[in-house]
């Protein structure tokens, strides 16, 4: 399993090296809109051109409220410092995984879901998920959040940015 | 007729050639290789657990590939995952003579219900230092180890009933009640020394064990022993051998009389008695050690008492059946109405009958007494004799069609014969000297047949050579036809004693894919970054360290001096399949944490020069993991550098005084 990964990990990083952009942070964010010319990109441009916003997964519709719930924006408080912290910080500065801050504003609740519940398939096929592997190139472990908990976290994020 | 001599050498090595290659045809069928086959991605179709012997541990096989899927630590130590190493998993090799690193192992038991597999847990007996240890089957973990007291040599164990009710451990090796010291020569065994064959109870629900009782025999080596089942369930049959009762030069000396023992221990008799009050209560000491799930730790406790029977004085719970020479194999057909005797030592095999045991004691068909104990006349319990089936019989399985497969150490190959008319019905060779054998579920009332397995003391020249040792073996034969086929070889670790097979389909969905770290009741659990802490509580330094792709937090950790005893405690914060990480620091004197997703480990370090330490995580885990690393600084003792720690630059840091 762990090979797997690696030897996929390995494709992107040559296929990255290939396309001659082997820099620094600064030059890997640059890269993340574009996300082509890579074998694993190409495969999945195949299986599906259009992007689905909502990524890939069983969440279609997440029902948000206004004003946020607080007591489930605290339970998720709890389950990303067990879980996340470790990686994601709660400001934009990337750590091993990108900052939280205005991540709700740029991903759809679903796609958030998805990823943190479907990690591997999203990382796998989700083109988004995919750009975001080529600039932190640690696949995001999958931390086995259940569905409340991963709508939990969703909350806290929502408080994070901001949201009511 | 002259040929050339260059003519004559290419025609003898062409029938040299020819002769080696139909043999390798008439051994292995065509369509062995097809039937072997597992396509890389597919499972196999069963689990095979094998015994380790002097390796001390349980591997784990597929079949029929024969592919190694798991070294399981049990006795001996395990630096490979710091098993006997951690903190944690130190108390589960704890005797009443302290810590010991390795053990002999010899044979395996899966749990049963209603005398069928019922995939929860394997048990394993140790020969040298007397305990049985029990495996957890969802998690692949050694979760208790029990010692057993007024033993020598737990070689007849761990077998066990029909329901799980009890598994045993009979000695091979007798020593006096109590450990006492004794003269050695053979008055001196005969008045003092005894054999013991221990009931250890299984609680039902957590499988947790505890000695029952133990039932005090005359001085001789119980060999190997099964479970009654069906009309027998209730009873327990051992082997016995050095019935002539000698302490010395065994080979020659043990090997005197035509016929020893099969001991038949009636245990639901022993119960009664244990109801009754007629047990003794003896005063001992032995360790008891279990794995916690929830915490993630062993600890050991020491049991004061047994209790004891005595068959001299409580009559109808101990006969002898007369068997043929120095048996080893004891074993029960799936009907239960069947023992098979295995003399090493005679040129046939006797079966006993259930029924006509029982109508022996009934008819009180006794040829006397041995120390005490009613000896039933031989014919009285024989349903029949296998006569001339080869040489060395040692072990007997059966296929649930009525048939028998008897293991030959000495003529090398396996007999199949019928258990109904006691009937040779085919032979195959194994290479070379096989010892147990194995059918799956072949011990069981519903075997599942389909293969038996050898398990080879020699190899010889069946694989590359490697040195003055070479690897022992177990061979695959299929058993499906009238004919039995050699269809696999592949070598084994340590020496394969006996073995297990259940199919895959009883166990690999159950199989724990991580330890959720909400339920981490680990002292030293640090669910999270933000509760990682370095303590200092005099000398002791306690570093609550957590791992996670791609960093140890924390990684930089300063104010630990020279003397200091450091307890890495490593939280493994991953939620996900197959992703341990490991952790070693330079110069410990112990071996690596390998530490599972959700569970807490420690590593305890001792530095003795000032310095810097790297530390690093040993379990490839992600693209990163050359970067997860991190340095631990020791100063002089007295040093007043702060005691301080941290990973990254914006993390939590925080300093105390050093004292």
């Amino acid at each position: 399993m762990k090979q797997l990964r690696y030897l996929f990990i390995c494709t992107v990083a040559i296929a990255i090296a290939a396309a001659g952009c082997g820099g620094g942070q600064d030059k890997a964010g640059e890269e993340k809109a574009p996300a082509s010319g890579t074998p694993a990109a190409d495969n999945n441009a195949a299986a599906s051109n259009a992007v689905d916003p909502k990524g890939i997964g069983k969440f279609r519709d997440v029902q948000l409220t206004h004003p946020l719930d607080e007591a489930m924006a605290k339970k998720g408080l709890e389950i990303a410092e067990v879980k996340c912290t470790s990686c994601h910080k709660t400001t934009e500065e990337k750590l091993v995984g990108p900052g939280w801050k205005g991540v709700t504003d740029r991903r759809t609740p679903e796609w958030i879901m998805n990823f943190v519940t479907n990690v591997d398939e999203m990382l796998d096929k989700d083109p988004e998920a995919q750009a975001m592997l080529e600039i932190c190139m640690v696949r995001m472990p999958n931390q086995n959040l259940s569905d409340d908990d991963a709508r939990a976290v969703l909350e806290y994020m929502r408080k994070l940015d901001g949201k009511n | 007729m002259k040929l050339p001599p260059l003519l004559l050498a290419a025609a003898a090595a062409l029938t040299v050639q020819s002769c080696k290659m139909k043999s390798t045809e008439s051994a292995v069928g065509g369509d062995a290789a097809a039937r072997t086959y597992v396509a890389p991605g597919k499972y196999d179709e069963l689990y095979n657990f094998v015994s380790g012997g002097f390796s001390g541990q349980v591997s784990v096989y597929g079949l029929p590939s024969g592919r190694l899927l798991k070294v399981l630590p049990v006795f001996s130590v395990n630096p490979e995952n710091g098993y006997g190493y951690s903190e944690e998993t130190k108390p589960m090799l704890n005797t009443s003579h302290g810590f010991v690193p390795w053990d002999d192992q010899h044979h395996l038991a899966l749990s049963q219900t209603n005398g069928e597999h019922d995939g929860r847990w394997l048990f394993a007996n140790a020969n040298n230092s007397p305990r049985v240890a029990r495996i957890d089957l969802k998690a692949f973990k050694t979760m208790e180890i029990i010692e057993l007291p007024n033993s020598g040599g737990n070689h007849s164990s761990p077998f066990l009933t029909e329901n799980t009710e009890y598994v045993i451990a009979g000695t091979r090796f007798s020593v006096p009640v109590g450990n006492a010291e004794s003269p050695l020569d053979n008055a001196s065994y005969k008045k003092n020394f005894k054999s013991t064959a221990s009931f250890i109870g299984i609680d039902k629900h957590s499988g947790h064990m505890n000695v029952a009782f133990q039932i005090i025999l005359p001085g001789m080596d119980l060999d190997l022993s099964r479970a009654g089942k069906g009309p027998s369930h209730g009873w327990f049959f051992f082997s016995t051998y050095n019935t002539e009762q000698a302490s010395t030069l065994l080979e020659v000396n043990a090997s005197q009389k035509d016929k020893d023992f099969i001991v038949a221990v009636n245990w639901k008799k022993a119960e009664e008695y244990v109801k009754a009050g007629k047990a003794r209560k003896m005063a001992t000491e032995y360790y008891h050690n279990t794995f916690n799930e929830e915490n993630h730790a062993a600890t050991s406790e020491i049991i004061k008492e047994v209790l004891t029977l005595d068959p001299e004085e409580l009559k109808d719970l101990v006969y002898l059946i007369p068997c043929p020479k120095s048996p080893h194999g004891c074993d029960v057909d799936p009907s239960g109405e069947f023992i098979v005797g295995s003399g090493k030592l005679a040129a046939l095999i006797p079966v006993f009958a259930f029924r006509k045991f029982v109508k022996a004691i009934e008819d009180k068909a006794f040829e006397g007494e041995y120390n005490g104990i009613p000896v039933i006349k031989y014919e009285a319990a024989l349903h029949g004799e296998v006569q001339k089936p080869g040489l060395g019989p040692l072990h007997t399985e059966f296929d649930g069609k009525g048939n028998a497969y008897t293991s030959f150490f000495v003529s090398s190959e396996i007999v199949k014969w019928s258990v109904k008319d006691l009937k040779v019905l085919d032979r195959v060779p194994t290479y070379y000297s096989i010892g147990h054998l194995m059918v799956p579920g072949g011990d069981t009332k519903k075997p599942y047949g389909k293969y038996v397995v050898a398990y080879n003391k020699i190899t010889k020249d069946r694989y590359l050579p490697t040195g003055p040792e070479l690897a022992q073996s177990a061979q695959l034969y299929s058993i499906e036809g009238d004919k039995m086929q050699l269809l696999l070889d592949f070598p084994t670790i340590g020496e394969p004693h006996y073995a297990q097979a259940i199919p895959a389909e009883k166990l690999k969905n159950q199989s724990v894919k991580f330890f959720d770290i909400a339920k981490n009741k680990h002292p030293y659990v640090a669910a999270g970054e933000k509760a990682t802490k370095v303590e200092r509580k005099g000398n002791q330094v306690h570093v609550y360290m957590t791992a996670i792709r791609s960093h140890l937090t924390p990684d930089n950790i300063e104010g630990v001096q020279v003397g200091d005893e450091v307890y890495f405690h490593i939280t493994n914060l991953e939620q996900d399949w197959d992703i341990p990480h490991g952790f070693a620091i330079k110069h410990a004197a112990t071996a690596e944490l390998l530490v599972m997703p959700g569970e807490t480990s420690t590593l305890k370090f001792v530095p003795t020069q000032p310095g810097i330490y790297p530390f690093y995580c040993t379990d490839f885990c992600s693209a990163l993991h050359q970067e997860m690393q991190g340095y631990m600084r020791v100063s002089p003792k007295g040093s007043n550098v702060p005691l301080k720690w941290h990973t990254g630059g914006t993390d939590p840091t925080a300093a105390v005084a050093a004292k």
